[in-house]
């Protein structure tokens, strides 16, 4: 087990990298599944298809295809992905702005994979609000932006909160598969380095990334709870 | 009390939920100031005809006019339409995440662009109109349901509309608060409001109302003036439908 203390910053720098993707790829999933679900209940029958469309394309793909298409399809369009050398932003999370593409790659292939599946979730908070606020909003002449805003959106946390966590959580245990196309030393991939090319004992590795996962996992499922409880006294 | 032109008018309306013919032909045009009230078994489509006046239900064919513009599709002149018709649901409806006066003001502020102040005060009113203003600061859940019909009320007239539109407005109610929600309903009928009332308080319709209209499977049976129609209903189904309400 003294791998666990030796190789302790190899697991914290895999640890980091796999926060930072996280941390970027659940700030994407939100804005765009967000964008998603207002396609899906918006009222304007073309927009709600190509919501559905995008739901029922990357929901229904196994993630490593996605990962996949980005890491190899991609270039193939021609793209190295740079709009996503955010000046700034690539001090912070200095893997957006290398020269290989492949954390960029990476870290779209997981926005879009779970975008769809936060847009599910957030569509199921909505559908739990009465349809009769949505309607009386609109007899009020309210705007469809308006209804979602002041009068719906704030009555869907509630029900949205849960499986919206499930959905990041799922998420952080999908970026496991990011070492698989092209990035190098997230958390699953220190492992391969360590036994692999370090010749370290498998399981005390294995050990240690498990870990690893548990500290973003955990306390964020146990926040979660938290909202939810503190929500539900509110109501 | 009417003048020539009509508020609201409906022209060989017709709705199809599915295989389901639930507004059969209608034509009905109200005056303005003029409070007519709707009566018929349920099923008969009198909900659906009152929803379809400010476009909860898109029609199938016919043409809607209101102020003399037809409805429009939806959009933003669709939710101008729909600020200028106050709708009162069975089920209340309240905003449950906002206060009792927030769920007054909303609409003003944000359709209307009004001041929050200004439109506070007048919610105020309101609320105190329909006796509610001590519970300006409690939320739905907290009223009773006679209490929350009436805000539901104050937060129609808080738009100033021209028109309101009642979808059996007591039907949700215990017994003993139908006779509060009812009298705030007569005071705005005295008033000259404009009104469109699905209901099945016979007393309101006598005493309120200008016309009665009698709607049977989809079809507009009968239109009088409730005396006229209480005392000599014409069709059979009215016949009917007024024996099986009025000997209990």
């Amino acid at each position: 087990m003294s791998v666990l203390i030796d190789k302790f910053d190899v697991f914290a720098s895999g640890f980091w990298l796999t926060l930072q993707i996280c941390f970027l790829a659940a700030i994407g999933a939100l804005i765009l599944g967000s964008v998603v679900a207002v396609l899906r209940i918006s009222p304007v029958p073309p927009l709600r298809a190509l919501g559905t469309v995008y739901v029922n394309t990357f929901r229904n793909l196994p993630l490593t295809i996605v990962f996949f298409f980005a890491a190899f399809g991609l270039p193939a369009l021609g793209t190295n992905a740079d709009f996503l050398r955010i000046p700034g932003l690539d001090i912070v999370f200095s893997r957006l702005g290398t020269d290989l593409p492949y954390f960029r790659f990476a870290l779209i292939a997981l926005v879009l994979y779970t975008a769809a599946f936060v847009c599910e979730a957030l569509r199921s908070g909505v559908n739990a609000v009465p349809a009769g606020q949505a309607e009386a909003a609109r007899s009020l002449g309210l705007t469809f932006i308006q209804n979602l805003r002041h009068v719906v959106l704030p009555q869907s946390w509630t029900a949205s909160i849960v499986p919206l966590g499930s959905v990041i959580i799922a998420m952080i245990k999908n970026s496991a598969l990011i070492g698989f196309f092209g990035v190098i030393g997230d958390l699953s991939q220190t492992a391969d380095q360590l036994t692999s090319a370090g010749g370290e004992p498998f399981i005390p590795v294995a050990i240690g990334i498990s870990i690893g996962y548990l500290i973003m996992t955990v306390p964020l499922g146990a926040f979660l709870d938290r909202v939810e409880r503190r929500q539900a006294v509110a109501r | 009390m009417t003048t020539s032109e009509p508020l609201i008018v409906l022209e060989s309306v017709n709705k199809w939920f599915g295989p389901l013919h639930v507004l059969d032909n209608v034509s009905l045009s109200v005056g303005r100031g003029e409070v007519v009230v709707v009566i018929g078994p349920s099923g008969s489509g009198k909900s659906t005809l009152c929803r379809t006046i400010n476009r909860l239900e898109p029609i199938t064919s016919g043409s809607i006019t209101f102020d003399g513009q037809p409805l429009p599709a939806e959009g933003r002149a669709l939710a101008k339409l729909r600020s200028e018709v106050g709708m009162v649901f069975q089920s209340f409806n309240l905003f449950a995440h906002k206060t009792i006066l927030e769920n007054v003001t909303l609409g003003p502020i944000k359709v209307r662009r009004e001041k929050p102040a200004a439109a506070r005060e007048r919610g105020l009113a309101l609320l105190d109109r329909v006796g509610i203003a001590n519970q300006a600061d409690k939320f739905p859940a907290q009223l009773s349901g006679g209490q929350q019909q009436r805000v539901a009320i104050a937060r129609a007239l808080a738009m100033q509309p021209k028109a309101m539109l009642f979808d059996e407005p007591t039907s949700a109610l215990d017994p003993e608060m139908v006779g509060e929600v009812l009298d705030v309903m007569t005071s705005l009928a005295r008033e000259g409001m404009t009104m469109v009332v699905v209901t099945h308080e016979m007393g309101f319709a006598r005493h309120a109302a200008n016309r009665v209209v009698f709607m049977a499977d989809g079809q507009l049976v009968e239109d009088a003036p409730p005396t006229e129609f209480f005392a000599n209903p014409r069709s059979e189904r009215a016949k009917d439908f007024l024996s099986k309400i009025l000997t209990h």
